[in-house]
């Protein structure tokens, strides 16, 4: 298939572009295959770049023969484009529609485009398993690196290497992996080094209504503990809902066969609720009535702060039974895609400080999100304002994004990054010109040759004038544990994301360069300061 | 001292809020200005004090095997939990407490500001009230001149006695207009000027309601509303703002009071506001604070609590009228009446409000002071009864200043950079709003205050601010800052308002970011400053060796010499004033030489 033939009209002149806190432009609207372009073909006037696949959801009016297409944005971002003659509306408004909704994965726009940037690190091969276990074989000989999954035969969901337990050969994860969703057998996620705790986590065990168990399973799990002590199963699930799954083949770990370990259930809400808790509050964030009852009982009605929360809470607890407790802990929900990664990635945000730096971020990310086979695709799909039925849609990291917004606001000076970093991070996970978050799996990534024929986001972050930009200017490495609260008080709305194109941030960003600018100009002076005391402190020994 | 049944109780147990789990053991004191809890066992002494008169509630509960519980809240939202062993010691605590957190009526001596420091050195107080003053205030603004004078009419506060001394009136308004209109307002409070701009003229005027029924009309009240449209040479008419609900103001017509017509007064626009009045104001405060300090609500408790108590819309409310004047001054140049019913709560929050986004003056620290000072505390706001001050009547008291300070902070949130003063400011004010630990804000009048001395007998917490200022400075103010300069623009939308943790839940620390932003680049700042010091004292040392060197000094340091040629003499003062700085210098910076 050719885009040409999707383009019915690939130019109209005389295009009036309305957008949030900008100039109108008025120009030349072009449609190519993955871009819809407005130029006003004039020096020093912006231009308009907008994917097709950021392209979420289009509206068309028409006032006599002056359309208009509306033009809703997955980033959230809502633009005007006046279009001259009724026809030309029309053909615009059908490509656009065919080309941002486009499922075929070889027509991706990663795939075809060209680096403008002279990549100096291959993200790609930044953040590779075997690196990352180097350190932990640093820390402690407990654990080795397992290809089992070399073929993806195991688990489709999983990288090639994983950690195990040491003493745990290949063959009991296998008969493991069958017991639990997906093969998603029990990996090491985290290793605690202040006293050797681990995170560990799954997919659900698959006792079904007759409660079947597996030796091999309760082996490798048991293998993790320490002598006498005992561990934490952290069900994201209710009990109740835990209960159900054992109907269609799920269930939860009993205490008859884990003696060892102790079942805590939690209420992170499944993928589904969580999308329609997205498109209310965006919707909360469009009204336009200007009530404040309105406005605080729809956000209330959301549920989005209530699911902020409840991720929260649950790390916060996985993270207090490693630390705190000094237990182990399995994490797990359903499938182990979706809550599971959300509780234990934020909770190594919270336990190590390497999590925080904008480096050990994005192997955060890689890690716990990419490699753990976090179904990104299928997600990210579509965002607050589609029209059409959600499938598999939900905002699982967009939720994760938002707590460590959270937890940045409360500790401003612990990250190295700021929050346009989270930002960026959410605009890319949506619609991207890098192959980093194509796919649902490490193996569909690979099947796709996604590292040869694509560009890594992370070659783009890493170069130095990036890194700056998202560096955080308070930045002090904090090498503590830093418990954010949970209160309700404490958990506000992420106005960088949701009220972004709503009103302008002038004055906050200004109050941003003022920061940095106190910041710098210190700087700048301690190094004043101490060139002429080196100066004066030679001048002295001339003398 | 003879409120004291019991001055000192042991092993009594203080709860923490977040985890009940966790209490500290200690001695609790009673003493005649404060509750004084003394944690044992612990390496570092660790006191709670809590100061009598913040104290707003003492309840008692009921007894358990562990002993009798004790639950103080404060008006700075403190809230704590003791459990005393013996049900008797708690019962001698409470009824002590209860006496000595509330003189009686009328008892204003009994007050905490009067035995606050005072001992010290009268004439230094006294000269600490000069600190700020009104006159210079409205002189600072340009009045009195050729349009607005200082009237004598209430110099012994015969007019209206809720009224300053000192009044700002139109020139064309007469003695029998003045006196004419205020027997027209309610309280004799008639319309007079709260703000003016010297750019165009317009004003800001504030009054009580008109006694106007359902037909009552008074010409010289007419005539006040005429001299303050013609004393705006720009403007051909004024706008007259009602605060209250239009409902409200139409019910007061049946108690013989109400609001302008606009067919008797010529030239007036008439607008209602609807703000609520001071009751539904307090309710709503008790219901944002029970979603406050419950404990551990869900996200869905907190806002259901937070919308269903109203706070945020009102605060709205009052933000958006004061929006309403400062655009009627700054972008019609239009002056402007507003009054409620008495002209001492909604009044002076919209007048107030309009104040700081019109004037960047009012969002320095002097500046918020002096409008305090003038829009609340000379325009006869009722401290005393609005914050409860002594034991009266409950229903006079209402969080009015509360939601001004409030809208304040909402907007500093808006604009980080528009505002010298920071959050830990206004919570202070807040703080000795109701603490009476100061002067300034005691009584309910400036006639009440002169007759109880203040000025003699108390301290003023302006000085003490301003003495503390380094504490209360916002790092990232600046006065060249575009943000700082002319009229602030605020986004009204409900997603703008936020819920105040730093002053709901001031005390629940763990609520709060574990780091502050503002403290860190105080430090920075402060930092900043001695190596600016140090930079200079290096670089002169640096010129001077080379000037040492070379025998004169680069026309582009120290000295601004003007002449391009040096002749002998002059270079030979300047080496002798170099070597005179070098060996200062020296000394300084090297001591051991």
């Amino acid at each position: 298939m050719e885009f040409a033939e999707l383009i019915k009209t690939p130019r109209v002149d005389g295009v009036v572009l309305r957008r949030p806190f900008l100039p109108t432009v008025e120009g030349t609207l072009c449609l190519t295959g993955h871009h819809l372009i407005l130029s006003s073909r004039q020096d020093n006037t912006e231009e308009l770049w907008l994917l097709h696949a950021n392209i979420d959801a289009i509206e068309k009016r028409f006032v006599g023969s002056l359309g208009t297409i509306i033009v809703k944005c997955k980033d959230l971002r809502v633009i005007q484009l006046d279009i001259p003659g009724m026809e030309e509306c029309l053909n615009i408004a059908s490509s656009i529609e065919v080309l941002s909704t486009l499922d075929s994965v070889s027509l991706m726009y990663p795939l075809f485009y060209r680096p403008m940037f002279q990549v100096i690190e291959d993200g790609w091969k930044s953040f590779l398993p075997e690196d990352a276990f180097k350190d932990l074989e640093s820390m402690t000989e407990e654990w080795r690196l397992s290809d089992v999954n070399k073929d993806y035969s195991v688990c489709s969901s999983y990288p090639p290497l994983v950690a195990v337990p040491k003493d745990v050969d290949d063959d009991t994860l296998r008969k493991a992996a069958a017991f639990r969703h997906g093969g998603r057998f029990p990996v090491l996620s985290y290793y605690h080094k202040k006293n050797g705790m681990v995170m560990m986590r799954s997919g659900q065990p698959l006792t079904g209504t007759n409660g079947r168990r597996c030796k091999e399973d309760e082996k490798l799990i048991n293998a993790t503990l320490r002598a006498g002590k005992r561990g934490y199963i952290i069900d994201t699930r209710t009990v109740s809902v835990a209960q159900q799954a054992k109907a269609r083949g799920g269930g939860f770990e009993s205490e008859a066969n884990y003696p060892q370990w102790r079942r805590i259930h939690k209420a992170i809400e499944r993928s589904s609720i969580l999308q329609e808790s997205l498109i209310k509050l965006v919707e909360a964030c469009n009204d336009q009535s200007h009530s404040m009852d309105r406005w605080l009982s729809k956000l209330e009605a959301s549920n989005w702060q209530t699911h902020v929360k409840e991720i929260l809470t649950t790390a916060c607890l996985a993270a207090q039974c490693i630390d705190r407790e000094g237990a182990s802990v399995l994490v797990h929900g359903t499938e182990g895609t979706d809550s599971t990664l959300q509780v234990t990635s934020l909770a190594q945000i919270i336990l190590d400080p390497a999590c925080r730096t904008i480096q050990g971020f994005q192997a955060l990310v890689e890690r716990e999100w990419l490699q753990a086979g976090h179904p990104f695709q299928q997600r990210c799909s579509q965002s607050a304002y589609s029209n059409s039925k959600p499938r598999c849609e939900a905002p699982v990291f967009l939720l994760f994004l938002d707590c460590v917004w959270q937890i940045l606001r409360q500790f401003p000076c612990s990250f190295q990054f700021s929050q346009h970093f989270l930002v960026l991070l959410f605009e890319h996970t949506y619609a991207s010109q890098f192959g980093t978050f194509m796919g649902n799996s490490a193996s569909e990534r690979s099947k796709l040759n996604l590292s040869q024929k694509t560009v890594s986001l992370w070659s783009w972050v890493n170069r130095p004038q990036e890194v700056e930009r998202l560096s955080n200017p308070l930045y002090e490495a904090n090498c503590l544990v830093i418990w954010p609260s949970v209160a309700p008080q404490s958990l506000l709305l992420w106005e960088g994301v949701f009220l972004r194109w709503k009103r302008s941030s002038r004055c906050l960003d200004e109050a941003y360069d003022e920061m940095v600018h106190i910041i710098q100009y210190n700087k700048e002076l301690q190094n004043k300061v101490n060139n002429l005391r080196r100066q004066l402190g030679a001048g002295e020994q001339e003398d | 001292m003879e409120h004291i049944r019991l001055p000192k109780v042991e092993n009594v147990r203080l709860i923490d809020k977040i985890s009940s789990r966790r209490a500290s053991v200690g001695t609790l004191y009673l003493t005649a200005t404060h509750t004084i809890f003394v944690e044992n066992e612990t390496e570092i002494r660790t006191e709670t004090w809590v100061l009598h008169s913040l104290v707003c509630s003492v309840e008692k509960q009921a007894t358990t095997t562990t002993g009798s519980p004790l639950l103080v809240h404060c008006k700075n939202y403190q809230a704590l939990r003791f459990i005393i062993p013996q049900e008797r010691d708690c019962h001698d605590v409470h009824v002590s407490l209860l006496r000595l957190s509330r003189p009686g009526a009328q008892r204003y001596e009994e007050l905490y500001c009067f035995s606050f420091h005072s001992n010290s050195d009268k004439e230094v107080r006294g000269q600490a009230w000069d600190f700020l003053s009104l006159k210079d205030e409205y002189s600072r603004m340009g009045v009195p001149n050729h349009l607005w004078i200082l009237s004598p009419v209430n110099r012994d506060y015969k007019v209206s006695d809720t009224y300053p001394a000192e009044l700002y009136v139109p020139k064309s308004a007469t003695h029998p207009v003045i006196v004419g209109s205020s027997k027209f307002r309610s309280r004799g409070r008639f319309p007079t000027l709260s703000y003016y701009c010297k750019e165009n003229h317009a004003a800001i005027c504030r009054s009580s309601q008109p006694l106007s029924g359902f037909s009552a009309r008074c010409l010289e009240d007419e005539q006040m509303l005429e001299a303050i449209v013609r004393s705006n040479p720009r403007s051909d008419f004024m706008y007259v703002v009602d605060t209250r609900p239009k409902l409200n103001a139409i019910a007061n017509r049946a108690a013989g009071k109400g609001y302008e017509n606009e067919d008797n007064y010529s030239n007036i626009k008439f607008q209602f506001i609807g703000i609520e009045n001071i009751h539904v104001m307090r309710n709503s405060l008790q219901k944002m604070l029970e979603v406050s300090e419950a404990w551990s609500p869900s996200m869905s408790e907190f806002l259901e609590g937070l919308e269903s108590s109203g706070w945020l819309k009102h605060i709205k409310a009052v933000l958006d009228a004061g929006i309403f004047i400062a655009k009627a001054v700054a972008e019609d140049g239009v002056s402007v009446l507003v009054h409620c019913s008495d002209g001492w709560d909604r009044t002076a929050q919209v007048c107030s409000v309009a104040s700081v986004l019109l004037d960047p003056y009012y969002r320095t620290l002097k500046g918020l002071m002096v409008l305090i000072e003038r829009d609340w505390v000379s325009f006869g706001h009722k401290f005393s009864h609005r914050y409860n001050h002594l034991d009266g009547d409950p229903k006079e008291v209402s969080p009015v200043i509360d939601q001004f300070l409030e809208c304040v902070w909402q907007l500093s949130e808006q604009f980080p950079c528009a505002f010298e003063y920071n959050e830990r400011f206004l919570i202070t004010i807040h703080n000795h709003i109701y603490s009476c630990q100061y002067g300034n804000f005691i009584g309910n009048n400036q006639k009440e205050r002169t007759e109880l001395r203040h000025q003699e007998k108390t301290h003023s917490l302006w000085t003490y601010l301003w003495e503390n200022r380094t504490d209360h400075i916002n790092p990232l103010y600046r006065p060249d800052h575009s943000q700082t300069q002319g009229v602030l623009r605020p986004v009204t939308a409900p997603y703008c308002f936020k819920f105040w943790r730093a002053l709901y839940n001031r005390f629940d620390r763990g609520m709060h970011p574990r780091q502050s932003v503002i403290d860190y680049l105080m430090a920075i700042r402060e930092e900043t400053q001695q190596l600016e010091e140090q930079l200079v004292s290096h670089e002169e040392v640096r010129q001077d060796r080379r000037a040492d060197d070379i025998g004169y000094v680069p026309n582009h340091t120290l000295f601004p010499i003007s002449c391009t040629t040096f002749d002998q003499d002059h270079l030979i003062e300047v080496a002798v004033l170099v070597l005179v700085f070098f060996l200062i210098l020296c000394s300084v910076i090297h001591p051991r030489k």
